[in-house]
């Protein structure tokens, strides 16, 4: 047999290398510039528009984040929110999803229509309610009302549905013969085999709760239930800005992220995927 | 091992689509049946519902004497192979094989003992760490068979279980499966749409169209003796010439003559006027296998109005023998499978001699009844 030959791209390899790098480049400059800021003292900021480096090298700025505010209680309260929202998140989507695509129940494909209806209302018409029927559960200003409405989404649902309906029935029926209850079958053969769409859903979920700004904003007044992004806020006050403490902090704020993406990247990408090349 | 006994099994979807109707079928301790047909005609709908993948509308299943309508799969004490082999993607062999034992609480020492067993028998010990990709289909197919055998089931059931392997290993797989049979001598239903498979694997066959059954007997039985025109349509490759034709009294003779308007008129046996006579006059349909005929005269009515003369359109050598695709002077199509000789003339007129005692007499339509099937 012969491969099957690909098809000559119409742009030549150097063009498309050359229009990458000028992409990638536009990407990684914001960056660099917020490197340099962050190393520069406040007054150095306006300089380095025009030449381009700090004229006094300021590293002290890291340090000085933690001192000005509680930074590494934020640092917490980020990763203790979006770990168990997205810890929630994976077990409540992916039960409703094994509901929705491997149990046969009247009216199931209907309710799924509805559920995924919810996605077409904007987050923030939502919200109004949302606060409103937080507060009525005595929600307001602490952890659980940061967590729980955040547990429950139709994105990740629909996402491991869709996962879960190319795994085929009859692995179902045979570990239904073999022995297995529902329970047994969703833990032990169709939760094995979901295991890129868990981890997909996974680092949206993280990413998404981890950069949260509006809903920790509203929904918390103690200093020290704040998480990061409202926690950078502290150095844009009413007596000034504070751009390098800014940026330190935030490219602080950025290297979980980044170290999460980098380990699990090749599932981001099947994730964006799923669906796309079904069958 | 266990009896299995479908009583008046029905099976409707949605309320007026129905897939299976009046399914009634008795099948002895250790015995092999396979429902055999066409796609959609309701074999694997019926299997599953053996099974307790699908609920049964009407009607009632009884393994071992025991009515298990409304038993879980699991408690049917029953085994399955599927046509995708269903094998988990996630686990070793070896844990493939042992899930179900696993899940009933098998001791550990019980569960590798039972395991390796099987996998000695299917010759599967050298691969019981690898995972289900790492196998090839065949090897695939011989674990979802380990994991049936593991279990010591009651009855075994086989979805069409070597549809996905190619011609040869299909071949040899189903010479393996024959033998595990007879060793283990589990009742076991198969349903596959290859009626080779259904020939030789089948102590029975059923044979099912449109959810109904058309025949139940031995392959044999059923290659001889077909029911209908379905049946006979359906079992044999090349499969049986049908010819359109009348039944009338011999002019000027004793017995029946059948009749198809573009040559000479058969004689029918004399045995058969007392099945024929009511049909006389009427439009039937002859059918006779592509082996009845011969160049030379056959049969024990040889001579006797038997021959049939056809013109040869094309000749496919099979080694020892020839199949010689025909048609009548109005064009009615007729294979004929031949002893080979090298120069077998093509496009020329030839006279083929049909054995009268393999010749079958049908109602028109294409479920019409072998009217002379006693």
């Amino acid at each position: 047999m012969t491969e099957p030959r690909s098809k000559p791209s119409p742009l030549p390899k150097a063009a498309i290398f050359v229009g990458l790098v000028l992409l990638g480049f536009t990407f990684v400059v914001p960056f660099l510039w917020q490197i340099l800021i962050s190393l520069s003292s406040l007054t150095d900021v306006d300089l380095l528009t025009q030449t381009g480096y700090p004229p006094v090298v300021k590293p002290e700025n890291y340090p000085q984040v933690f001192e000005k505010v509680d930074f590494a209680r934020y640092f917490f309260n980020s990763f203790f929110v979006a770990g168990w929202v997205t810890l929630l998140q994976v077990i409540t989507s992916s039960m409703a999803a094994y509901a929705f695509s491997r149990v046969r129940w009247p009216g199931r494909d209907r309710v799924f229509l509805l559920y995924l209806a919810t996605l077409m209302i904007p987050g923030v018409v939502l919200m109004v309610p949302n606060f409103a029927v937080t507060l009525a559960l005595g929600l307001f200003n602490n952890y659980w009302g940061l967590i729980i409405p955040g547990a429950f989404t139709a994105y990740g649902t629909f996402l491991l549905r869709q996962f879960m309906l190319t795994i085929p029935t009859s692995l179902d029926e045979a570990a239904s013969i073999d022995g297995a209850g529902h329970w047994r079958i969703f833990t032990q053969v169709v939760l094995p085999l979901t295991r890129p769409g868990l981890i997909v859903l996974a680092i949206f979920s993280f990413l998404g709760n981890y950069n949260s700004f509006f809903w920790p904003l509203i929904l918390t007044k103690d200093d020290n239930l704040r998480t990061l992004p409202i926690g950078l806020l502290a150095f844009d006050s009413t007596y000034g800005r504070e751009t390098p403490l800014i940026m330190a902090a935030s490219l602080m704020a950025m290297i979980p992220p980044v170290i999460l993406f980098l380990c699990l990247q090749k599932y981001l990408v099947k994730g964006i995927q799923i669906g796309a090349v079904k069958g | 091992m266990s009896t299995l006994t479908l009583t008046n099994v029905k099976k409707t979807y949605d309320g007026n689509i129905t897939a299976v109707h009046d399914f009634s079928l008795s099948i002895h301790d250790g015995e092999f049946v396979v429902f055999v047909g066409p796609s959609g005609c309701g074999k694997s709908t019926t299997l599953r519902m053996i099974a307790g993948l699908e609920e049964i509308t009407a009607g009632s299943i009884e393994i071992g004497g025991r009515r298990v309508n409304d038993v879980h799969p699991k408690d049917r004490d029953i085994a399955m192979v599927f046509q995708n082999y269903a094998l988990y993607p996630h686990m070793s062999v070896y844990k493939n094989m042992a899930f179900g034992l696993m899940l009933r609480k098998m001791p550990r020492a019980d569960i590798r003992k039972r395991v390796e067993a099987a996998a000695h028998t299917l010759g599967l010990h050298e691969l019981l760490e690898r995972k289900p990709k790492a196998l090839s289909g065949g090897q695939r197919q011989r674990v979802a068979l380990g994991r049936a055998i593991v279990r010591e089931p009651k009855v075994f059931l086989f979805d069409e279980p070597l549809s996905n392997l190619d011609a040869k290993l299909r071949v040899t797989t189903r010479t393996e499966l024959k033998n595990l049979h007879q060793r283990l001598k589990t009742t076991t239903v198969y349903v596959t749409h290859d009626q080779e498979e259904a020939m030789t694997l089948g102590d029975r066959i059923v044979v099912m169209s449109a959810g109904h059954i058309q025949q139940v007997d031995t392959p044999l039985n059923i290659y001889r003796k077909p029911i209908n025109r379905f049946v006979a349509a359906f079992l044999g490759s090349p499969p049986m010439n049908f010819l359109n034709g009348t039944l009338h009294e011999e002019t000027g003779g004793t017995g029946l003559v059948f009749d198809f308007a573009d040559a000479p008129p058969l004689r029918m046996r004399d045995e058969d006027r007392v099945h024929l006579q009511p049909h006389v006059g009427r439009a039937m349909v002859m059918g006779f296998r592509p082996s009845a005929m011969s160049e030379t005269p056959v049969g024990r009515y040889a001579g006797r109005g038997n021959a049939l003369r056809l013109r040869t359109e094309v000749v496919e050598p099979l080694g020892d023998l020839i199949d010689v695709s025909c048609t009548t002077p109005k064009g009615q199509h007729v294979i004929a499978r031949v002893t080979a000789r090298p120069d077998f003339p093509v496009a020329r007129d030839i006279e083929f001699h049909l054995d009268m005692d393999h010749v079958h007499i049908f109602e028109p339509g294409e479920f019409g009844r072998n009217v002379l099937r006693a």
